[in-house]
């Protein structure tokens, strides 16, 4: 007994995006799960009463800055782990956006060593499309793929040039790697982080329209459909986006897509009064935005809910809302957020849910994780589904101690989260 | 005329003047009628320098050349014998940390008013959140101009006595104007009928909204009007044309005779100024007697006297000995 270490996770509802099993317990031993049946019977082990709390599959981020190297003044892959561990992630990716832009094999050299070092969950990088994330020459994707990066993409910033798109799409696709596309048609919209509309008129502001989103999505998905190239689209916001791939889906198109809580709980009335902490890109939209992507996340046209965590410090945020950065801290709400918004409100099941933030992430990105069962990591997150907690971001581990859910009352407390077999405890 | 109407026991307890769009129509009732009565008192007592601002100090925070309303701010806090400090930086508006920073720094100073004119919406809001000094809003970005609207509003009021269902033209560049943005907001809430006329261009989105009608055609927005509110129009902004060309603009929504004839006989036209005479307006319409066009600026150092007096009551400055 002395060198293994065992925890028995006794009496939880397991959720996987299949099934649903209730009253059962799981045994961890080092890092690996050996046991799951109902009443496990050992002593000397440590043991988690989880009568009454959800036991889910690790949560997997498609969608995050953890702003190293360059920015860890906003985040580090330390306090972005934290925050990951917090929210229920056992894996996080990294967008490109940073500084070197991660955009050649030193770069993701030196994410993958760093990450693994100092970060408490698994880190893996995305590496840039194009060079500096200009939009313009082509990087060396295949030198990136050997380094460990897991997908390619631009982060948000899309190609503008049409024939530059094309051909850096054709490059891409060869590697078999998940291309991912922010969705903005820039002489339209520069990141203004107000939908174009009355709140926009309201507040003085130059809005972003939502025909700078949907334009961008359906100019990728006729080039993907000619070229027969996979995609992925990110944080989707609009009706007439999620029109335009749930069609494409239906003619055959190779693309998944992906959306974020924000544009399914939160309207664009939130920036109301300058509120720089909602302000992200794509804009909040409007309630007809918002159901339409609750439609897509239930018919299944919307894969992936990503957490679109985007730290900035406060400095960046308490300014005039026209030079503010967009982005929130996202990755401690995340959980919370959809479970109440989409599981409690009934639009979708937990399995659902299980499905758009842990399996389907893994299954695009090819991670080989989100199983559950004898013999896989014990990678899990461990959830009250019924208690009410008040959000309050000042206690946030990332670096960004701000977002527009503080104050809120949510449901969806984390508890526990195993990363690898390593015990998280989380008090909020 | 009821109770608000007059002025009378309506609470009016805010420490900041930031935009016209969140007052209520009791509120902005308040501020016309406390105007009304400083410009009684510069009409009839020249040169009288009354003491409600005695000891106290009013600064203000240009970002963007003005001399026009620059002047009747500091004119006013003079009348009323506050003392006057003025920041205008002529440079252009520089990154993040400038305004937050030179706004604290007059406000530890002592300054018991910022008044600030600012190229960013919600500037003004933004500053607010952490000066102890009141802060009036001297025109933000593409939001608001509160206090150069009441001047309009005062205008009309004494020209008609009432808003209730008053028709009010306002025709021209509407995205760009926030003097007219801000009286949109509060000619509504004081029930008037507000009608927009522009190319399209130059219509904020939605704006319908608040209850305001559009027309692409001037002389439909004119008929019946009580008012009309004639804008200043301009070809480019920052190198992207809005419109054609001021000959097609001239041809479309230049206020002349034949357009004027569709409102009522009792039609008072404005005009923000500086006009681009035979443009925007006819000249025969601008040299007319009885036009109202001149009367509005006697009124502007009146508002801005009610701006700080009521501001000041409500608890302005703080840090001053």
């Amino acid at each position: 007994m002395s060198s293994t270490n065992l925890t028995l996770i006794r009496k939880g509802t397991i959720i996987t995006h299949d099934k649903t099993i209730h009253n059962m317990d799981i045994l961890i031993e080092n890092e690996k799960i050996i046991d799951v049946d109902t009443n496990i019977d050992i002593d000397q082990c440590d043991v988690i009463e989880a009568e009454g709390l959800y036991v889910i599959p690790g949560l997997i981020d498609m969608h995050c800055e953890l702003c190293e190297p360059g920015y860890d003044y906003r985040e580090s892959f330390e306090t972005g782990g934290q925050a990951a561990i917090a929210g229920g992630f056992t894996a996080l990716t990294c967008n490109p956006m940073t500084n070197p832009i991660i955009d050649n094999k030193t770069v993701v050299e030196y994410v993958v060593n760093k990450g693994h070092n100092v970060s408490p969950v698994a880190i893996y990088p995305y590496g840039a499309l194009t060079k500096g994330n200009q939009g313009e020459d082509m990087t060396e994707i295949g030198g990136m793929q050997l380094r460990g990066i897991v997908a390619v993409s631009d982060g948000d910033i899309s190609i503008q040039d049409s024939k530059t798109l094309k051909r850096v799409l054709q490059y891409a696709s060869m590697f078999e790697l998940p291309i991912i596309l922010h969705c903005e048609d820039h002489s339209l919209s520069k990141g203004y982080g107000v939908n174009d509309g009355y709140i926009a008129t309201q507040l003085g502001l130059e809005g972003s329209m939502a025909a700078s989103e949907s334009l961008m999505v359906a100019k990728y998905i006729a080039i993907a459909e000619e070229l027969r190239i996979r995609i992925h689209l990110a944080h989707i916001s609009t009706k007439e986006s999620v029109e335009l791939i749930r069609a494409a889906k239906r003619r055959g198109v190779r693309m998944t897509s992906e959306t974020s809580p924000q544009y399914f709980s939160l309207t664009e009335d939130t920036i109301d009064g300058y509120n720089t902490f909602a302000k992200v890109n794509p804009p909040l939209r409007k309630e007809d935005d918002m159901k339409a992507i609750i439609k897509g996340l239930q018919d299944g046209t919307i894969d992936v809910i990503s957490s679109d965590h985007q730290p900035h410090n406060i400095d960046s945020k308490a300014i005039e809302f026209s030079l503010a950065s967009n982005g929130m801290s996202a990755l401690e709400t995340a959980l919370s957020v959809s479970y109440t918004y989409l599981v409690k409100s009934g639009y979708l099941t937990m399995e659902q849910l299980v499905d758009k933030m842990s399996h389907k992430p893994s299954h695009i990105l090819s991670l080989n994780k989100s199983f559950f069962g004898v013999g896989h990591l014990a990678d899990l997150a461990i959830f009250d589904p019924e208690s009410d907690y008040v959000v309050d971001a000042r206690n946030f581990k990332s670096k960004a101690k701000h977002s527009p859910y503080h104050g809120m009352t949510l449901k969806g407390l984390m508890k526990y989260t195993f990363v690898e077999g390593k015990k998280y405890t989380l008090n909020i | 005329m009821n109770q608000e109407q007059r002025g009378e026991p309506v609470n009016y307890n805010k420490k900041h003047f930031l935009d016209l769009k969140s007052l209520s129509a009791s509120d902005i009732h308040y501020l016309l009628n406390s105007a009304q009565k400083m410009k009684y008192v510069l009409e009839n007592s020249k040169g009288y320098v009354a003491p409600h601002l005695k000891g106290k100090t009013v600064a203000t925070l240009f970002h963007e050349e003005s001399s026009r309303s620059r002047l009747s701010y500091e004119l006013a806090a003079q009348n009323l014998s506050a003392k006057v400090i003025n920041i205008t930086t002529a440079r252009e508006f520089n990154q993040k940390k400038s305004l937050k920073e030179v706004g604290t720094y007059v406000d530890k100073m002592g300054a018991d008013f910022i008044v600030i004119r600012h190229p960013i919406s919600g500037g003004p809001h933004h500053l607010a959140k952490y000066v102890k000094a009141s802060v009036i809003n001297a025109g933000d970005g593409l939001n608001e101009n509160p206090s150069e609207a009441l001047v309009d509003l005062l205008t009309i009021l004494e020209q008609k006595n009432s808003f209730t269902g008053l028709k009010v033209a306002i025709i021209g560049d509407i995205m760009y104007n926030r003097v007219a943005k801000s009286s949109i907001w509060a000619l509504i809430k004081l029930g008037a009928k507000v009608s927009l006329a522009g190319p399209t261009t130059l219509i904020p989105r939605d704006i319908e909204k608040t209850g305001a009608t559009i027309h692409h055609s001037a002389t439909e927005a004119i008929i019946d009007a009580d008012v009309v509110l004639c804008l200043k129009v301009q070809e480019d902004r920052r190198g992207i044309a809005l419109i054609p060309s001021l000959n097609e603009y001239k041809k479309l929504y230049k206020i002349n005779k034949t357009r004027l004839s569709y409102a009522k006989d009792d039609v008072i036209v404005m005009h923000p100024g500086p006009i681009n005479r035979g443009i925007e307006i006819s000249s025969s319409i601008i040299d007319k007697e009885g036009s109202v066009l001149d009367k509005q600026q006697g009124s502007g150092i009146a508002v801005r006297m009610a701006l700080f007096h009521l501001h000041c009551r409500s608890g302005g400055g703080s840090l001053h000995v």
